[in-house]
Protein backbone atom coordinates (compact mmCIF):
# COMPACT_ATOMS: atom_id res chain seq x y z
CA UNK A 1 0.00 0.00 0.00
CA UNK A 2 1.39 3.11 -0.76
CA UNK A 3 1.49 6.22 2.09
CA UNK A 4 -0.09 9.30 0.06
CA UNK A 5 1.03 12.70 0.48
CA UNK A 6 -0.91 15.50 2.00
CA UNK A 7 -0.49 18.82 1.97
CA UNK A 8 -2.43 20.95 4.45
CA UNK A 9 -2.42 23.93 6.98
CA UNK A 10 -2.38 23.27 10.38
CA UNK A 11 -2.70 25.78 13.18
CA UNK A 12 -1.87 28.36 11.02
CA UNK A 13 1.35 26.46 9.15
CA UNK A 14 1.92 25.14 5.77
CA UNK A 15 2.25 21.73 6.69
CA UNK A 16 2.91 17.72 4.62
CA UNK A 17 2.54 14.22 5.85
CA UNK A 18 2.31 10.89 5.02
CA UNK A 19 -0.11 8.50 5.41
CA UNK A 20 -2.30 5.41 4.73
CA UNK A 21 -5.14 6.27 2.80
CA UNK A 22 -7.31 4.35 5.46
CA UNK A 23 -5.67 5.78 8.43
CA UNK A 24 -7.36 8.77 10.50
CA UNK A 25 -6.94 12.10 10.76
CA UNK A 26 -6.85 11.60 14.58
CA UNK A 27 -3.89 9.00 14.04
CA UNK A 28 -1.97 11.28 11.57
CA UNK A 29 -2.11 14.25 13.98
CA UNK A 30 -0.61 12.21 16.80
CA UNK A 31 1.35 10.21 15.32
CA UNK A 32 2.94 12.06 12.15
CA UNK A 33 2.83 15.41 13.20
CA UNK A 34 3.28 14.93 16.87
CA UNK A 35 0.10 16.75 18.00
CA UNK A 36 -1.03 14.94 20.56
CA UNK A 37 -3.73 17.11 22.21
CA UNK A 38 -6.55 15.89 19.96
CA UNK A 39 -7.21 12.36 22.23
CA UNK A 40 -9.12 8.92 21.12
CA UNK A 41 -11.67 8.19 23.57
CA UNK A 42 -14.25 6.33 21.24
CA UNK A 43 -13.21 6.45 18.03
CA UNK A 44 -16.27 6.75 16.62
CA UNK A 45 -17.94 9.98 16.92
CA UNK A 46 -19.29 9.88 20.09
CA UNK A 47 -17.32 11.56 22.45
CA UNK A 48 -15.69 14.46 20.83
CA UNK A 49 -12.41 13.67 22.45
CA UNK A 50 -10.83 14.25 19.20
CA UNK A 51 -12.74 17.38 17.91
CA UNK A 52 -10.45 20.05 15.75
CA UNK A 53 -11.78 22.77 13.27
CA UNK A 54 -11.84 21.59 10.18
CA UNK A 55 -11.80 25.15 7.77
CA UNK A 56 -13.57 26.31 10.83
CA UNK A 57 -16.10 23.50 11.75
CA UNK A 58 -15.62 21.17 14.17
CA UNK A 59 -15.56 17.51 13.76
CA UNK A 60 -14.37 14.50 14.96
CA UNK A 61 -10.78 14.08 13.63
CA UNK A 62 -11.77 9.95 14.39
CA UNK A 63 -14.01 10.06 11.34
CA UNK A 64 -12.19 11.63 9.05
CA UNK A 65 -9.73 10.18 6.71
CA UNK A 66 -6.36 11.45 6.79
CA UNK A 67 -6.38 12.05 2.87
CA UNK A 68 -9.47 14.21 3.33
CA UNK A 69 -7.56 16.94 5.11
CA UNK A 70 -5.50 17.96 1.65
CA UNK A 71 -5.32 21.37 1.05
CA UNK A 72 -7.97 21.99 4.14
CA UNK A 73 -6.99 24.36 6.63
CA UNK A 74 -7.13 22.54 10.42
CA UNK A 75 -7.11 23.95 13.81
CA UNK A 76 -5.96 21.59 17.23
CA UNK A 77 -5.90 22.21 20.91
CA UNK A 78 -2.35 22.93 20.19
CA UNK A 79 -3.22 26.24 18.09
CA UNK A 80 -5.38 27.75 20.37
CA UNK A 81 -2.58 29.52 22.78
CA UNK A 82 -1.01 31.09 19.45
CA UNK A 83 -3.08 31.19 17.11
CA UNK A 84 -5.62 33.75 18.30
CA UNK A 85 -3.07 36.78 17.60
CA UNK A 86 -2.74 36.49 21.66
CA UNK A 87 1.12 35.74 21.01
CA UNK A 88 3.72 33.89 22.60
CA UNK A 89 3.07 31.26 25.12
CA UNK A 90 -0.50 32.98 26.82
CA UNK A 91 -3.51 30.62 26.95
CA UNK A 92 -6.61 31.48 24.76
CA UNK A 93 -9.24 32.61 27.30
CA UNK A 94 -10.92 29.22 27.24
CA UNK A 95 -7.88 27.38 28.38
CA UNK A 96 -7.26 29.96 31.08
CA UNK A 97 -11.11 30.09 32.52
CA UNK A 98 -10.58 26.46 32.57
CA UNK A 99 -8.06 26.32 34.54
CA UNK A 100 -9.38 29.02 37.27
CA UNK A 101 -12.72 27.33 37.17
CA UNK A 102 -11.49 24.00 37.54
CA UNK A 103 -13.23 22.23 34.41
CA UNK A 104 -10.92 18.92 34.08
CA UNK A 105 -10.18 16.76 36.15
CA UNK A 106 -8.11 13.90 34.55
CA UNK A 107 -8.28 15.96 30.88
CA UNK A 108 -8.37 13.40 28.42
CA UNK A 109 -11.94 15.55 27.04
CA UNK A 110 -10.21 18.70 27.44
CA UNK A 111 -8.68 19.54 24.63
CA UNK A 112 -11.76 18.43 22.43
CA UNK A 113 -14.34 20.75 24.80
CA UNK A 114 -11.72 23.84 24.20
CA UNK A 115 -11.99 23.09 20.42
CA UNK A 116 -15.76 22.86 20.27
CA UNK A 117 -15.99 25.79 22.62
CA UNK A 118 -13.90 27.66 20.42
CA UNK A 119 -16.19 26.96 17.42
CA UNK A 120 -19.45 27.98 19.46
CA UNK A 121 -17.68 31.20 20.49
CA UNK A 122 -16.05 32.19 16.66
CA UNK A 123 -20.02 32.02 15.27
CA UNK A 124 -21.91 33.30 18.92
CA UNK A 125 -19.78 35.53 20.88
CA UNK A 126 -22.39 35.68 23.42
CA UNK A 127 -23.97 32.51 23.41
CA UNK A 128 -26.73 31.60 26.24
CA UNK A 129 -26.00 28.51 28.27
CA UNK A 130 -28.40 26.47 26.89
CA UNK A 131 -26.49 27.11 23.84
CA UNK A 132 -23.30 26.34 25.04
CA UNK A 133 -25.04 22.77 26.48
CA UNK A 134 -26.27 21.87 22.86
CA UNK A 135 -22.79 22.96 21.16
CA UNK A 136 -20.93 20.93 23.50
CA UNK A 137 -23.47 17.92 23.42
CA UNK A 138 -21.10 16.48 21.33
CA UNK A 139 -18.45 16.11 23.82
CA UNK A 140 -18.24 13.66 26.61
CA UNK A 141 -16.90 14.22 30.36
CA UNK A 142 -16.86 11.53 32.58
CA UNK A 143 -15.50 13.56 35.78
CA UNK A 144 -16.58 17.05 36.04
CA UNK A 145 -20.43 16.96 35.71
CA UNK A 146 -20.24 19.53 32.77
CA UNK A 147 -21.05 22.58 35.34
CA UNK A 148 -17.83 23.81 35.29
CA UNK A 149 -17.17 23.56 32.05
CA UNK A 150 -20.50 25.16 30.98
CA UNK A 151 -19.05 27.93 33.44
CA UNK A 152 -15.82 28.34 32.22
CA UNK A 153 -17.19 28.77 28.34
CA UNK A 154 -19.45 31.61 29.71
CA UNK A 155 -16.44 33.35 31.61
CA UNK A 156 -13.92 33.03 28.65
CA UNK A 157 -16.73 34.73 25.94
CA UNK A 158 -17.03 37.58 29.01
CA UNK A 159 -13.21 38.16 28.47
CA UNK A 160 -13.64 38.01 24.76
CA UNK A 161 -16.23 40.12 24.59
CA UNK A 162 -14.60 42.86 26.42
CA UNK A 163 -11.14 42.08 24.89
CA UNK A 164 -12.85 43.03 21.42
CA UNK B 1 -7.43 -0.07 1.02
CA UNK B 2 -7.15 3.23 -1.62
CA UNK B 3 -8.56 6.49 -1.20
CA UNK B 4 -9.67 8.37 -3.89
CA UNK B 5 -11.28 12.25 -4.40
CA UNK B 6 -13.05 12.60 -7.62
CA UNK B 7 -14.15 16.00 -8.75
CA UNK B 8 -17.08 15.16 -11.19
CA UNK B 9 -20.17 12.65 -10.90
CA UNK B 10 -18.79 10.80 -14.22
CA UNK B 11 -15.11 9.98 -12.33
CA UNK B 12 -17.08 8.85 -9.43
CA UNK B 13 -18.97 6.73 -11.42
CA UNK B 14 -15.97 5.21 -13.15
CA UNK B 15 -14.23 4.58 -9.87
CA UNK B 16 -17.21 2.88 -8.27
CA UNK B 17 -17.39 0.73 -11.25
CA UNK B 18 -14.18 -0.14 -12.32
CA UNK B 19 -13.36 -1.18 -8.21
CA UNK B 20 -15.26 -4.14 -7.18
CA UNK B 21 -15.63 -3.68 -3.17
CA UNK B 22 -15.27 0.18 -3.63
CA UNK B 23 -17.69 1.77 -1.90
CA UNK B 24 -19.03 5.67 -1.76
CA UNK B 25 -18.88 8.14 1.53
CA UNK B 26 -19.67 11.67 2.50
CA UNK B 27 -19.45 11.70 5.99
CA UNK B 28 -17.97 8.22 6.86
CA UNK B 29 -20.35 9.01 10.13
CA UNK B 30 -21.22 5.41 9.63
CA UNK B 31 -18.72 4.04 7.62
CA UNK B 32 -16.01 4.44 10.39
CA UNK B 33 -18.04 3.33 13.36
CA UNK B 34 -18.98 0.28 10.44
CA UNK B 35 -15.61 -0.42 9.69
CA UNK B 36 -13.70 -0.44 13.20
CA UNK B 37 -17.06 -2.92 14.36
CA UNK B 38 -15.60 -5.61 11.83
CA UNK B 39 -17.21 -4.58 8.43
CA UNK B 40 -14.93 -5.64 6.01
CA UNK B 41 -12.57 -2.86 4.33
CA UNK B 42 -13.90 -1.46 0.78
CA UNK B 43 -11.03 -2.16 -1.74
CA UNK B 44 -11.35 1.98 -2.87
CA UNK B 45 -12.87 4.65 -0.50
CA UNK B 46 -14.35 7.14 -2.82
CA UNK B 47 -15.26 10.44 -0.55
CA UNK B 48 -17.94 12.39 -3.04
CA UNK B 49 -17.43 15.78 -0.78
CA UNK B 50 -14.81 17.62 -3.86
CA UNK B 51 -18.26 16.60 -6.27
CA UNK B 52 -19.51 20.54 -6.16
CA UNK B 53 -23.31 19.03 -7.16
CA UNK B 54 -23.03 16.72 -4.52
CA UNK B 55 -22.06 19.51 -1.90
CA UNK B 56 -24.49 22.61 -2.88
CA UNK B 57 -28.02 23.59 -2.28
CA UNK B 58 -30.07 25.33 -4.75
CA UNK B 59 -34.03 26.46 -4.94
CA UNK B 60 -35.01 27.34 -8.97
CA UNK B 61 -37.69 25.87 -10.83
CA UNK B 62 -40.40 25.14 -8.64
CA UNK B 63 -38.07 22.62 -6.26
CA UNK B 64 -35.23 22.89 -4.12
CA UNK B 65 -32.02 20.68 -5.01
CA UNK B 66 -29.86 19.92 -2.41
CA UNK B 67 -26.35 17.49 -2.89
CA UNK B 68 -26.39 14.11 -1.60
CA UNK B 69 -22.80 14.49 0.55
CA UNK B 70 -23.92 18.04 1.56
CA UNK B 71 -22.95 18.31 5.32
CA UNK B 72 -26.78 18.55 7.56
CA UNK B 73 -25.12 21.80 9.37
CA UNK B 74 -25.14 23.59 5.73
CA UNK B 75 -28.88 22.95 5.20
CA UNK B 76 -30.32 23.53 8.90
CA UNK B 77 -28.82 26.61 9.07
CA UNK B 78 -30.72 27.62 5.27
CA UNK B 79 -32.52 29.64 7.01
CA UNK B 80 -34.95 29.84 3.29
CA UNK B 81 -35.35 26.01 3.76
CA UNK B 82 -35.79 25.67 7.09
CA UNK B 83 -38.97 27.88 6.82
CA UNK B 84 -40.26 26.29 4.00
CA UNK B 85 -39.30 22.46 5.08
CA UNK B 86 -39.31 22.68 8.63
CA UNK B 87 -39.96 19.14 9.22
CA UNK B 88 -36.83 18.07 6.95
CA UNK B 89 -34.93 20.66 8.83
CA UNK B 90 -35.75 19.48 12.05
CA UNK B 91 -35.17 15.60 11.13
CA UNK B 92 -31.49 16.32 9.87
CA UNK B 93 -30.64 18.54 12.66
CA UNK B 94 -31.39 15.66 15.09
CA UNK B 95 -28.48 13.50 13.40
CA UNK B 96 -26.28 13.71 16.41
CA UNK B 97 -23.71 16.62 18.04
CA UNK B 98 -22.32 19.72 15.93
CA UNK B 99 -19.20 17.45 15.14
CA UNK B 100 -21.45 15.30 13.49
CA UNK B 101 -24.18 17.30 11.99
CA UNK B 102 -20.64 19.14 9.90
CA UNK B 103 -19.40 15.69 8.28
CA UNK B 104 -23.22 13.72 8.13
CA UNK B 105 -25.45 14.28 5.12
CA UNK B 106 -29.26 13.75 3.51
CA UNK B 107 -27.22 11.16 1.29
CA UNK B 108 -25.67 9.62 3.64
CA UNK B 109 -28.62 9.15 6.31
CA UNK B 110 -31.04 7.47 3.49
CA UNK B 111 -27.71 5.05 2.51
CA UNK B 112 -26.89 3.91 5.97
CA UNK B 113 -30.09 2.19 5.50
CA UNK B 114 -31.20 2.78 8.99
CA UNK B 115 -34.80 2.29 9.72
CA UNK B 116 -34.34 4.97 12.54
CA UNK B 117 -32.63 7.72 9.83
CA UNK B 118 -33.90 10.97 11.18
CA UNK B 119 -33.93 12.76 8.27
CA UNK B 120 -35.78 10.21 6.32
CA UNK B 121 -39.27 10.21 7.20
CA UNK B 122 -40.03 13.85 6.53
CA UNK B 123 -38.26 13.65 3.06
CA UNK B 124 -40.58 10.92 2.16
CA UNK B 125 -43.85 13.16 3.77
CA UNK B 126 -42.73 15.97 0.97
CA UNK B 127 -42.19 12.83 -1.39
CA UNK B 128 -38.40 14.20 -2.30
CA UNK B 129 -36.69 12.34 -5.17
CA UNK B 130 -33.39 11.25 -5.20
CA UNK B 131 -31.50 11.18 -8.33
CA UNK B 132 -28.93 8.00 -8.94
CA UNK B 133 -26.21 8.04 -11.06
CA UNK B 134 -25.09 4.66 -12.40
CA UNK B 135 -23.18 3.25 -15.37
CA UNK B 136 -26.40 3.63 -17.99
CA UNK B 137 -26.37 7.67 -16.54
CA UNK B 138 -29.06 9.01 -14.06
CA UNK B 139 -32.54 8.24 -13.12
CA UNK B 140 -34.80 10.00 -10.29
CA UNK B 141 -36.68 7.19 -7.99
CA UNK B 142 -38.94 8.57 -5.02
CA UNK B 143 -36.95 8.77 -1.88
CA UNK B 144 -39.29 6.63 -0.51
CA UNK B 145 -38.19 3.33 -2.65
CA UNK B 146 -34.35 3.68 -1.97
CA UNK B 147 -34.44 1.39 1.16
CA UNK B 148 -35.82 -2.01 0.75
CA UNK B 149 -34.85 -2.92 5.17
CA UNK B 150 -32.18 -2.25 7.26
CA UNK B 151 -29.32 -1.57 5.42
CA UNK B 152 -30.48 -2.92 2.10
CA UNK B 153 -30.89 -0.96 -0.73
CA UNK B 154 -32.54 -1.10 -4.03
CA UNK B 155 -29.47 0.59 -5.77
CA UNK B 156 -28.00 -1.77 -8.22
CA UNK B 157 -24.01 -1.99 -7.44
CA UNK B 158 -22.37 1.03 -9.50
CA UNK B 159 -25.03 3.01 -8.21
CA UNK B 160 -25.03 6.08 -5.83
CA UNK B 161 -26.96 9.07 -4.99
CA UNK B 162 -26.30 12.30 -6.46
CA UNK B 163 -29.12 14.99 -5.19
CA UNK B 164 -32.52 15.46 -3.83
CA UNK B 165 -35.21 16.79 -5.54
CA UNK B 166 -38.36 18.56 -3.10
CA UNK B 167 -41.15 20.26 -4.97
CA UNK B 168 -41.56 23.50 -3.56
CA UNK B 169 -44.92 22.83 -1.50
CA UNK B 170 -48.23 23.81 -2.02
CA UNK B 171 -49.37 26.88 -0.13
CA UNK B 172 -50.93 26.89 3.34
CA UNK B 173 -48.61 23.62 3.92
CA UNK B 174 -46.48 22.67 6.95
CA UNK B 175 -44.81 19.60 7.91
CA UNK B 176 -43.19 18.52 11.12
CA UNK B 177 -40.96 15.75 12.71
CA UNK B 178 -40.97 14.25 16.22
CA UNK B 179 -38.66 11.54 17.32
CA UNK B 180 -38.61 9.35 20.91
CA UNK B 181 -35.24 9.25 22.14
CA UNK B 182 -34.52 7.35 25.68
CA UNK B 183 -32.20 10.01 26.03
CA UNK B 184 -32.97 13.68 25.93
CA UNK B 185 -30.02 14.48 23.09
CA UNK B 186 -27.24 12.71 21.26
CA UNK B 187 -29.41 9.47 20.52
CA UNK B 188 -30.75 7.31 18.35
CA UNK B 189 -34.73 7.45 17.79
CA UNK B 190 -36.84 4.40 18.87
CA UNK B 191 -40.01 6.06 17.36
CA UNK B 192 -40.10 8.96 14.76
CA UNK B 193 -43.15 10.32 13.22
CA UNK B 194 -43.28 13.12 10.04
CA UNK B 195 -46.28 14.84 9.48
CA UNK B 196 -46.95 17.10 6.10
CA UNK B 197 -50.60 18.93 5.73
CA UNK B 198 -52.00 21.37 3.51
CA UNK B 199 -54.59 23.60 4.99
CA UNK B 200 -58.30 24.85 3.43
CA UNK B 201 -58.99 27.47 6.39
CA UNK B 202 -59.54 24.82 9.30
CA UNK B 203 -59.91 22.21 6.59
CA UNK B 204 -57.09 19.75 5.82
CA UNK B 205 -57.26 18.69 2.60
CA UNK B 206 -54.17 16.75 1.73
CA UNK B 207 -51.70 14.66 4.34
CA UNK B 208 -48.74 12.29 4.48
CA UNK B 209 -47.73 10.55 7.40
CA UNK B 210 -44.80 8.74 7.70
CA UNK B 211 -43.24 6.40 10.59
CA UNK B 212 -39.40 5.92 11.41
CA UNK B 213 -37.90 3.51 13.61
CA UNK B 214 -40.91 1.06 14.07
CA UNK B 215 -40.85 -1.08 11.00
CA UNK B 216 -37.95 -2.45 9.06
CA UNK B 217 -38.09 0.77 6.44
CA UNK B 218 -39.79 4.48 7.19
CA UNK B 219 -43.36 3.65 6.62
CA UNK B 220 -46.16 5.73 4.78
CA UNK B 221 -49.55 5.52 6.84
CA UNK B 222 -52.47 5.72 4.60
CA UNK B 223 -55.27 5.62 7.05
CA UNK B 224 -53.77 8.28 9.14
CA UNK B 225 -53.53 10.12 5.87
CA UNK B 226 -57.14 9.64 4.81
CA UNK B 227 -58.46 10.21 8.76
CA UNK B 228 -56.81 13.92 8.62
CA UNK B 229 -57.83 14.84 4.48
CA UNK B 230 -61.44 16.44 5.15
CA UNK B 231 -61.07 16.92 8.95
CA UNK B 232 -60.21 20.10 11.20
CA UNK B 233 -57.57 17.80 12.97
CA UNK B 234 -60.53 17.67 15.64
CA UNK B 235 -60.31 14.92 18.67
CA UNK B 236 -62.18 12.62 16.65
CA UNK B 237 -59.66 12.72 13.47
CA UNK B 238 -56.54 12.56 16.14
CA UNK B 239 -57.59 9.53 17.78
CA UNK B 240 -57.65 7.67 14.39
CA UNK B 241 -54.88 9.50 13.56
CA UNK B 242 -53.01 7.61 16.28
CA UNK B 243 -54.80 4.50 16.22
CA UNK B 244 -53.79 4.09 12.62
CA UNK B 245 -50.27 5.11 13.28
CA UNK B 246 -50.12 2.80 16.63
CA UNK B 247 -51.66 -0.06 14.29
CA UNK B 248 -49.04 0.73 11.09
CA UNK B 249 -46.29 0.16 13.36
CA UNK B 250 -44.33 -2.78 13.40
CA UNK B 251 -41.16 -2.35 16.12
CA UNK B 252 -38.73 -4.38 16.98
CA UNK B 253 -38.58 -5.31 20.95
CA UNK B 254 -34.64 -4.28 22.55
CA UNK B 255 -33.45 -2.63 25.18
CA UNK B 256 -33.93 0.70 24.33
CA UNK B 257 -37.98 -0.01 23.76
CA UNK B 258 -40.39 -2.42 23.71
CA UNK B 259 -42.82 -3.23 20.89
CA UNK B 260 -45.66 -1.99 22.87
CA UNK B 261 -44.54 1.11 24.16
CA UNK B 262 -42.73 1.97 20.51
CA UNK B 263 -46.58 1.28 19.21
CA UNK B 264 -48.30 3.99 21.64
CA UNK B 265 -45.94 6.23 21.09
CA UNK B 266 -46.02 6.14 17.49
CA UNK B 267 -50.08 6.85 17.58
CA UNK B 268 -48.69 9.66 20.32
CA UNK B 269 -46.12 11.25 17.93
CA UNK B 270 -48.28 10.83 14.97
CA UNK B 271 -51.11 13.28 16.84
CA UNK B 272 -48.43 15.59 17.97
CA UNK B 273 -46.61 16.10 14.88
CA UNK B 274 -49.99 16.60 12.79
CA UNK B 275 -51.01 19.02 15.34
CA UNK B 276 -47.48 20.49 14.85
CA UNK B 277 -47.79 20.70 11.20
CA UNK B 278 -50.99 22.09 10.97
CA UNK B 279 -50.26 25.23 13.10
CA UNK B 280 -47.10 25.79 10.52
CA UNK B 281 -49.62 25.49 7.83
CA UNK B 282 -52.18 28.27 9.14
CA UNK B 283 -49.29 30.66 10.24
Amino acid sequence: MSRTHITCTVNGEDTDFLANPGTSLLDALRDELGLTGAKEGCGTGDCGACSVLMDGKVTCACLVFAPEAQGRDLLTVEGLSSGDGVGGDHLHPLQQTFLEGAALQCGVCTPGFLVAAKALLNQNPDPAESEIRYALAGNLCRCTGYDKIIRSVQEAAVQLRSAT
Amino acid sequence: MEYAAPTTVDEARTLLTDNPGSRVFAGATDVVPQMRSGRPEPSVLIDLKRIDRLMSVAHDNGHWTIGAAMPTSELTSNGEFASVFPGISEGAGWIGSDQIQNRSSLGGNLCNGSPAADSVPAMIASEARAVIAGTDGERTIPVADVVTGPGQLSLADGEFVVEFEIDDPPAHTGDAYIRMTPRTEMDIAIVGAAVRVTMDGDTCTDARVVLGAVAPTAVRVPDAEAALIGSSLNEAALAEVAAAASVAANPINDKRGTIEYRVQVAGVLAKRAAVLAAERARA
